[in-house]
């Protein structure tokens, strides 16, 4: 039934907004779509320990929703959200995607953070058939038809990273510190197969803190005996801080003791304190300071918006291609049927990314860039190296499992 | 209907019909499968409570860590459902195909031994009632045979509760960890996905549900009940006459737990989930709070407590995403300052005298009295 209306669409010339293709065409599965309206969700935690890292994504969700119906909207229609709370706690992701899904039927869901609320709401999406926007970088070993990942996984983050790092610093012996739970162990297993097998240089520690840890005075002490080339982290949230103020007091000096970190973004800076942290290196896809021109609209378009305070992260950068790289999908398929989303998916570019340019692969990652950014003193990234050409994206790699 | 009048008095078979039709009529027939998914999920923390109305309503045993039973019941469940959806042709993008995920995610690559057994649902049943009711005993023994109680008895169970969550996290290659059991499917090749099924599950539920409840009233009428209740009020003339006060509160305990664990393992089905989230101190704080509310001497007060906590939880939370637990605090703070018995307390003070006023009058008329309208254990 939906598949006769396919061809009728794209047949049509660019029509101006004011003419939208009939309801009855672009949605044949009863999502809620209206003649002037689409609604979506957005699934994040506004409230607990996750909601510091989250209002970020909420922010640039709601920004680039804002943009997008300031130039037209979705196939003529506006977008209109519909916000839910996944108040830091995994089941409760699970329940409200499935409110979003089955009561609201919203045409895709902007949402979740930590790999734990994506694995609670994976099952939930692909049973509902829903389209999940997922921003953060991850660990990989996973591939739906449901999700587009905005953010990077594993390899396409830590090997550039660790390329640059190994060839510039000339380093040969790593320590790795993480918190414990699914990504950082899956990013160092990662990493240390790199290091030795392609790098040939040798993992001298790997030790793990409970998430929300405070205390990292032993693994600073084993630092100082095993003297690494590079300390490279992936401590997450609050632990950060004290982890950085510790090693200060510890007497490392990060413009000495190189150390690469995958997890702190400007907005952990925040907390920590760019004092704390100059120095040291991140390895992402996006900072803040980006000169090009599109990152140049989005930053002060963000700031205008919710505040001259606020600081872009990574993680928010990826949430503002969400609702992009959905219209522009949309736009793509001629539908919003979730099904066609899912199959016009690879391919679609989206040119206008603060990042630069991304495009979604065949396995609903993003290519992209890597970068390599300096703390300053300021609490933003000082940009030292990124790829000359996009990463491809492989969620399940080869000879790194 | 027929009940046996002295299993119910007048006021607790009011409550037993009004919570049968909500649960068995009302509900299924006014709303659709999500939101009765919501309050299957809502029903097995009310298992929870009914646990904690006898081991605290009664025996004045508080305790602060239901989470624990809840807990290893839903994860027991859990790991039974886990092992049959990660048969070898869903997982063969691992490199270990055949094990849970989250295993192979973690380099393990063969099934641990303590994981076997739950590849048998007679087992996991066995295990639901089995685990947390030995844990308990344990945890009863060791304290209530050295007289801990009271307050310090609160607090160790809190420490279980943190020790278990810590010990679940930390162990992730066996357990799942903070991102704890998801993507369960089937029961013995029954998809317990969709709708349905859910609905099925429900009832399910319920039944369970009910027969928990008779089995609480029962031992609220024995002799084992009062005891329990003279513990609280007065424990050392208990034991000076002759009871081993330690013994009943490790039943009471225990069967708290059992029935906690119950709930946790009616969790992992409904929801298709369990997560060290539930195990925690604050979950087992909110536990305390549902029956708090609804009135932690009433059994049917305390079932109601969960359903309309959580009720509340989810509609506020959906209204107002930001601002929604400030709501739910003062909800709190409310129902403890102006009706310290909770929601059935609220019921005894202006409902139930109103019911039976209207009773004596048509009894009245028609020619007879009725003296027995006190609450209480009927005589024996």
């Amino acid at each position: 039934m939906g598949m006769a209306a396919v061809p009728a669409i794209t047949m049509l010339p660019r029509v101006s907004f004011a003419q939208a293709p009939a309801t009855s065409a672009v949605n044949t599965t009863g999502l809620a779509v209206t003649d002037t309206e689409v609604t979506v969700g957005i699934l994040h935690s506004a409230t607990g320990t996750m909601a510091i890292s989250e209002t970020g994504s909420i922010e640039a969700e709601k920004l680039a929703i804002e943009q997008i119906n300031a130039a037209g909207g979705v196939l003529g229609r506006k977008i209109k959200f519909i916000q839910e709370d996944g108040a830091s706690d995994w089941p409760t992701f699970a329940e409200k995607a499935k409110k979003l899904l089955v009561n609201d039927k919203v045409a895709a869901i902007m949402g979740c953070w930590t790999s734990a609320s994506r694995k609670a709401v994976l099952p939930v999406v692909e049973q509902y058939n829903g389209m999940l926007y997922y921003p953060t970088f991850y660990e990989g070993l996973e591939q739906s038809k449901n999700v587009i990942y905005t953010g990077q996984e594993a390899t396409q983050q830590i090997l550039a990273g660790l390329n640059w790092i190994a060839k510039e610093k000339g380093a040969k012996t790593f320590f790795f510190i993480g918190s414990d739970y699914i990504w950082p162990r899956t990013s160092n297993k990662i990493a240390r197969k790199h290091v030795e097998n392609v790098l040939k240089g040798k993992v001298v520690g790997e030790e793990y803190y409970a998430l929300g840890s405070t205390q990292f005075n032993s693994v600073i002490n084993k630092i100082k005996l095993t003297k690494p080339d590079v300390i490279f982290t992936d401590v997450v949230g609050g632990s950060n801080v004290a982890f950085y103020k510790q090693l200060k007091a510890a007497g490392i000096d990060l413009a000495k003791q190189p150390l690469l970190t995958i997890s702190v973004t400007e907005d952990e800076i925040d907390g920590i304190g760019g004092e704390n942290i100059a120095g040291a290196y991140a390895c992402m896809k996006y900072f803040q300071s980006l000169d090009n021109p599109n990152n140049k609209a989005f930053v002060p378009a963000f700031k205008k918006m919710w505040g001259e305070k606020t600081v872009i992260g990574d993680v928010t950068q990826a949430a503002y291609l969400g609702p992009w790289l959905w219209k522009l999908t949309v736009e793509k398929a001629g539908s919003f049927d979730v099904d066609k989303i899912a199959a016009a998916s690879p391919g679609v570019e989206f040119k206008g990314a603060p990042e630069g340019y991304v495009r979604i692969h065949e396995n609903h990652h993003l290519w992209s860039k890597t970068r390599v950014g300096r703390a300053k003193l300021d609490g933003q990234f000082e940009l030292i190296y990124e790829t000359a050409d996009l990463v491809e994206p492989d969620p399940f790699p080869k000879g790194y499992q | 209907m027929i009940i046996n009048s002295r299993f119910f008095n007048r006021s607790e078979l009011t409550g037993f019909i009004v919570l049968a039709a909500v649960l068995f009529v009302i509900l299924p027939l006014s709303l659709d499968v999500f939101r009765l998914n919501l309050v299957a999920k809502y029903l097995t923390y009310a298992f929870v409570a009914l646990g904690l109305v006898l081991c605290w309503g009664y025996g004045g045993i508080l305790s602060l860590g239901q989470g624990v039973f809840f807990g290893l019941g839903g994860y027991c469940m859990a790991m039974f459902l886990k092992l049959e959806a990660s048969s070898v042709e869903n997982t063969k993008i691992q490199s270990t195909p055949g094990i849970p995920d989250f295993m192979d995610w973690n380099q393990i690559t063969s099934l641990p031994l303590f994981w076997q057994p739950f590849h048998s649902l007679t087992f996991t049943i066995l295990a639901i009632i089995l685990v947390p009711g030995l844990f308990a005993l344990i945890i009863g023994t060791a304290m209530f045979k050295r007289r801990v109680g009271g307050t310090y008895f609160a607090i160790i169970t809190q420490a279980v509760a943190a020790i278990l969550t810590i010990l679940i996290v930390g162990q992730q290659g066996y357990t799942g960890g903070i991102n704890g059991m998801t993507d369960l499917r089937t029961l013995k090749g029954w998809d317990i996905r969709p709708d349905h099924a859910k609905v099925i599950l429900y009832f399910v539920e319920v039944v369970l549900l009910f027969a928990c409840i008779g089995i609480a009233q029962f031992i609220r009428l024995t002799k084992l009940g009062r005891i329990l209740v003279a513990m609280r009020e007065q424990e050392d003339r208990v034991r000076f006459s002759g009871y081993s006060v330690a013994n009943f509160k490790i039943f009471a305990f225990c069967m708290a737990a059992i029935f906690a664990a119950i709930g946790g393992a009616m969790f992992a089905l409904n929801v298709g989930f369990m997560s060290p989230s539930f195990v925690g101190i604050v979950p087992s704080i909110e536990m305390v709070i549902y029956t708090a509310v609804g009135g932690r001497t009433s059994i049917f007060g305390a079932i109601w407590g969960a359903i309309l906590v959580n009720f509340a939880k989810t509609s506020l939370s959906e209204s107002f995403p930001q601002l929604w637990l400030f709501g739910l605090g003062a909800l709190f703070i409310a129902v403890v300052l102006a009706f310290p018995n909770g929601l059935s307390g609220l019921w005894a003070d202006y409902v139930q005298p109103r019911i039976d006023r209207l009773f004596a009058s048509r009894k009245a008329k028609a020619g007879w009295t009725d003296n027995s309208v006190a609450d209480g254990a009927p005589a024996e």
